[in-house]
């Protein structure tokens, strides 16, 4: 594996340098197909190992040891309740984000691009800072936030400890500093003539920017809204640290419950849990392959 | 939030004060109030969870709450913790760790490899560079317990180890487990690598894709080689993407322990590839006697995010981040 990484990635570029467009190209090919083997033997891996009993390297095995053994035994859990509300709560944890970070960004993201106002730049160093504290190093702490929110009256019933709203607050704040600077990014990118001329025919500013603004950063909301959706997709380790019991279990707290369990771990089962969780994302993937990629588009021009 | 009345308004002219001060002054009181009016959902949020936390963050470590006490009120203890802390007998082989870990998977793969894939896939026919990215997003959208399965799947020891089945004896692979025999650091910083560098390589391939084409070329007709376009051309026009991931990476790594929880847990051994944020973690959520030392994770975690923010406040002094601010042009209405 190293390997793969080390070699090429100084060789890439030599040939190049002596001309020959084509040398050139070989090497960018076997550079580029090298450094993806090991991601490609990880996933063939999994495929074989959720189809089959036991597995020694990439070969599946039956009980003599010969080569062979396939099953859908390990897809079992299709079937079972459990995964389902499992799935279902990651799906509101996502939605929820998806909102929750939508709305935040974009209004800061516009404020932080075309309003010139008294901690401006604080704000903006700030939320390149704020990075630094990740939710790794919070966790102790944001027990008691939520804690202190569940007994808000009305409303703490939804958003407290061990509740799916409290997840996705917390998991939406985190999130949302990576969706400032990209939503300004794309706010930047925009000419502001439209902008101008609304707002000397006396639109009101929220207006431009619901009206005027939003509409012009579409694909960047749209790509923000996806990886949003990941982060909550997979999100582990808050829903796990705050929540307890099966009423708000998410997919990926459903995943390592399966290995924490004190039964002997069935780790083939575990791989297609795991893969099935991967499923709605590739999905998604293939779908909005463009707009994924470019998601940064607007947001790496740097100013 | 809104600001009903709009511009026009403020053309009216007012008795007393002269037209040009006061409707100035409003302009700027009311452009300040929507200004902070649409900053209010970040504001909220950032308030409750992230300065709210690191208060009580700072509050917690000059405790000594754990899971064994915290039904009593808290009992302080002043600076107890932190003289822990840094007379901790591996305190000074956790900061290389850390360190090492921080700085070699930056180096190497969130931003090395990072750029040399986004240069690679930008200069090759569109949709085949396009593939490229995509498998290595891949990782990016796996559960990490499932990265991680893998991982440890092509590192065990025979007969299950997939890098022992394809290339026996190859790189010091004589069939045992690699992640937790010869080569833990290579694991460690492979897993997190090939996850962190499907980062930079979104970012800097749109920025490398806004160059106009025209630059290449004019270059290539005056003769530059590919070495020197890139040299000359392509990095110094993606400069704020690459300081932006370079200390957005750090702060990641810097408080990342994920990947290392799951797959070596600080192993093998004593602290061999126990990272900084690692320890806190463990402290605070799992300790040997089967009680979880809060307070003491706590100042772990404190001591960690005011390094994090040094280092933060020097990457911005240092790579002139305020230059980036540019001024909005809107308000030259």
């Amino acid at each position: 594996m190293t390997v793969s990484q080390a070699a090429p990635q100084s060789q890439a570029f030599k040939p190049k340098l002596m001309g020959g467009k084509k040398t050139g190209r070989r090497f960018a090919y076997a550079f580029l197909i090298l450094s993806i083997v090991p991601i490609l033997i990880g996933y063939t891996w999994l495929v074989i190992a959720t189809l089959s009993t036991r597995t020694e390297g990439l070969l599946p095995r039956d009980a003599e040891g010969g080569i062979g053994g396939f099953t859908l035994r390990n897809w079992d859990f299709i079937s079972d309740g459990a995964i389902w509300s499992a799935m279902f709560n990651s799906f509101l944890i996502a939605v929820a984000m998806v909102i929750g970070v939508g709305i935040a960004s974009t209004s800061g993201g516009y404020a932080l691009s075309r309003f010139k106002f008294p901690g401006r730049k604080a704000f903006l160093t700030g939320t390149l800072v704020l990075h630094a504290f990740k939710a790794e190093m919070l966790l102790i702490a944001i027990f008691f936030v939520l804690r202190w929110l569940g007994g808000i009256p009305l409303i703490g019933g939804y958003i407290g400890f061990n509740t799916v709203g409290g997840v996705a607050l917390v998991m939406i704040a985190l999130e949302l500093p990576l969706g400032i600077w990209l939503m300004k990014g794309f706010f930047d990118a925009l000419p502001w003539d439209m902008e101008r001329a609304a707002l000397i025919d006396g639109a009101s500013r929220f207006r431009v920017w619901w009206q005027i603004m939003l509409p012009q950063v579409r694909p960047g909301i749209a790509a923000l809204a996806l990886f949003t959706f990941i982060a909550g997709w997979n999100a582990y380790l808050v829903p796990f640290t705050f929540t307890i019991g099966t009423k708000v279990t998410n997919m990926p707290v459903f995943l390592n419950q399966l290995i924490s369990d004190t039964a002997p771990v069935n780790w083939n089962q575990v791989a297609a849990v795991g893969l099935f969780q991967m499923i709605p994302l590739i999905i998604f993937f293939l779908f909005t392959q463009e707009l994924l990629l470019n998601i940064y588009a607007g947001g790496s021009k740097g100013t | 939030m809104t600001d009903k009345q709009g511009v026009t308004d403020l053309a009216k002219p007012r008795p007393g004060i002269p037209k040009q001060t006061r409707s100035s002054l409003r302009r700027r009181v009311r452009s300040n109030l929507s200004a902070y009016g649409f900053l209010l959902p970040t504001m909220v949020l950032v308030a409750t969870f992230f300065i709210a936390s690191g208060v009580i963050l700072v509050v917690l470590s000059f405790t000594d709450l754990s899971s064994s006490n915290f039904t009593r009120p808290w009992n302080f203890i002043g600076f107890d913790n932190f003289s822990r802390l840094f007379s901790d007998p591996f305190f000074p082989k956790i900061l290389r760790n850390t360190a090492f870990y921080v700085f070699t998977t930056l180096i190497f793969f969130n931003l090395g490899l990072a750029l040399v894939l986004a240069l690679v896939t930008t200069t090759i026919p569109r949709r085949i560079g396009f593939f490229f990215r995509l498998v290595w997003l891949l990782p990016r959208l796996t559960p990490s317990v499932i990265y991680i399965l893998m991982w440890k799947r092509i590192g065990s020891g025979d007969p299950y180890g997939i890098f022992n089945q394809i290339a026996p004896g190859f790189l010091g692979a004589s069939g045992g487990n690699l992640f937790l025999g010869g080569s833990p650091w290579t694991f460690v910083i492979l897993t997190n690598g090939f996850v962190g560098a499907s980062f930079g390589m979104i970012i800097f391939t749109s920025a490398l894709l806004s160059i106009p084409e025209d630059l290449i070329t004019a270059a290539k007709v005056d003769g530059a080689g590919t070495w020197r376009i890139i040299k000359d051309i392509k990095l110094p026009l993606i400069k704020w993407p690459l300081l932006f991931i370079a200390t957005y990476q750090t702060l990641s790594l810097l408080t990342s322990f994920e990947y290392i929880l799951l797959l070596t847990e600080g192993g093998p051994g004593l602290f061999t590839t126990e990272v900084w944020a690692l320890t806190a973690y463990k402290r605070a959520f799992s300790s040997y006697f089967g009680n979880s030392q809060w307070a003491f994770g706590a100042t772990w975690a404190i001591v960690l995010v005011a390094v994090a923010l040094l280092l933060a406040v020097v990457y911005v002094k240092i790579f002139k981040f305020n230059e980036l601010i540019e001024e909005p042009r809107i308000e030259n209405l």
